[in-house]
């Protein structure tokens, strides 16, 4: 099973790629800075969206609890350990 | 009264044509091409990677209008009209979204390529980055028309809300595509051209 370390550069491809990111590189995204808003990726509410058809895609997890997206979503690192807790075997 | 098209550009066939002259050339797939027009023309927007390609294509004839123009600096964002048309509307894109919902098995519809599944979002896009406030307005018929951009650009200019309308034809369906847009002004700064209906198909179709 892969690490959460792995997840996170695994997850930091999946959204350059499913977010049209094109000038951004992996190594670019720094794992705990925020998807959202001034100081991170300057992701919108359309990517947010797009961020949960990724994770039903390719882990089969679907966000259930709407209160807690905020959370989840804040970034790459958030997003990585909610897959890592949730993802079915 | 007299209006002027000031400034025209054409991307067809390979090329993006500015007032008759070719700025940008290249042989490849569509999307290539406009993003390396993006890169060419040192435009700094990563929005643009989102786009769907008729907003790219509006984009790009847009932002060469905008910078050889100078209108943002000339006029207010709300003094500025846009009027577009074309003959696919948005079919491009609502064939990519269809690609993500045909498949029961596989059924993820995608956010991002279904807010592009109307044709006067470049209007949206083009307003957003220009932040241009004034009137606008989208229209699809069969076939390039200028008697129809001719008289609404008119119309427009003719009340006092508009003093200039980027106006024209962006049209893209699979690797067809063909765009004119061009900028109508009350003044002539430039050697411009008449705002007449014959003018406008001149440029047109002279390419």
């Amino acid at each position: 099973m892969e690490t959460l370390q792995q997840l996170e550069e695994k997850l930091k491809i999946q959204l350059i790629q499913q977010l049209n990111l094109a000038e951004i590189k992996p190594e670019n995204i720094v794992s705990d800075a925020p998807l959202f808003g001034d100081g991170g990726l300057g992701l919108d509410s359309i990517d947010a969206l797009e961020i949960i058809v990724l994770i039903e895609k390719n882990y089969g997890l679907k966000i259930v609890n709407s209160e807690k997206v905020k959370e989840i979503f804040y970034s790459v690192r958030t997003l990585a350990d909610h897959i890592y807790q949730n993802q079915k075997p | 009264m007299k209006n002027f098209i000031s400034r025209y550009c054409i991307v067809r066939d390979s090329k993006i044509n500015l007032n008759g002259k070719i700025i940008f050339e290249q042989e490849t797939d569509l999307n290539s091409f406009l993003i390396n027009a993006y890169r060419k023309f040192n435009i700094n927007y990563a929005k643009f990677f989102k786009m769907d390609l008729l907003c790219k294509l509006a984009f790009i004839g847009s932002e060469i209008l905008v910078k050889e123009t100078g209108m943002l600096s000339k006029y207010k964002g709300n003094e500025i009209a846009l009027v577009l048309s074309n003959r696919a509307s948005s079919l491009d894109t609502d064939r990519n979204y269809l690609k993500t919902i045909e498949n029961k098995e596989n059924y993820f519809p995608s956010p991002s390529v279904f807010v592009y599944t109307l044709p006067n979002i470049m209007i949206g896009e083009i307003s957003i980055r220009n932040k241009i406030t004034g009137e606008n307005a989208f229209f699809v018929s069969e076939k390039f028309d200028p008697e129809l951009l001719f008289n609404y650009a008119n119309s427009l200019l003719a009340s006092d809300k508009t003093n200039c309308v980027l106006t024209g034809w962006t049209d893209v369906d699979k690797e067809n595509y063909d765009a004119f847009i061009y900028l109508v002004e009350k003044t002539n700064p430039y050697p411009g051209t008449e705002h007449d209906k014959n003018q406008i198909s001149a440029l047109y179709y002279k390419g």
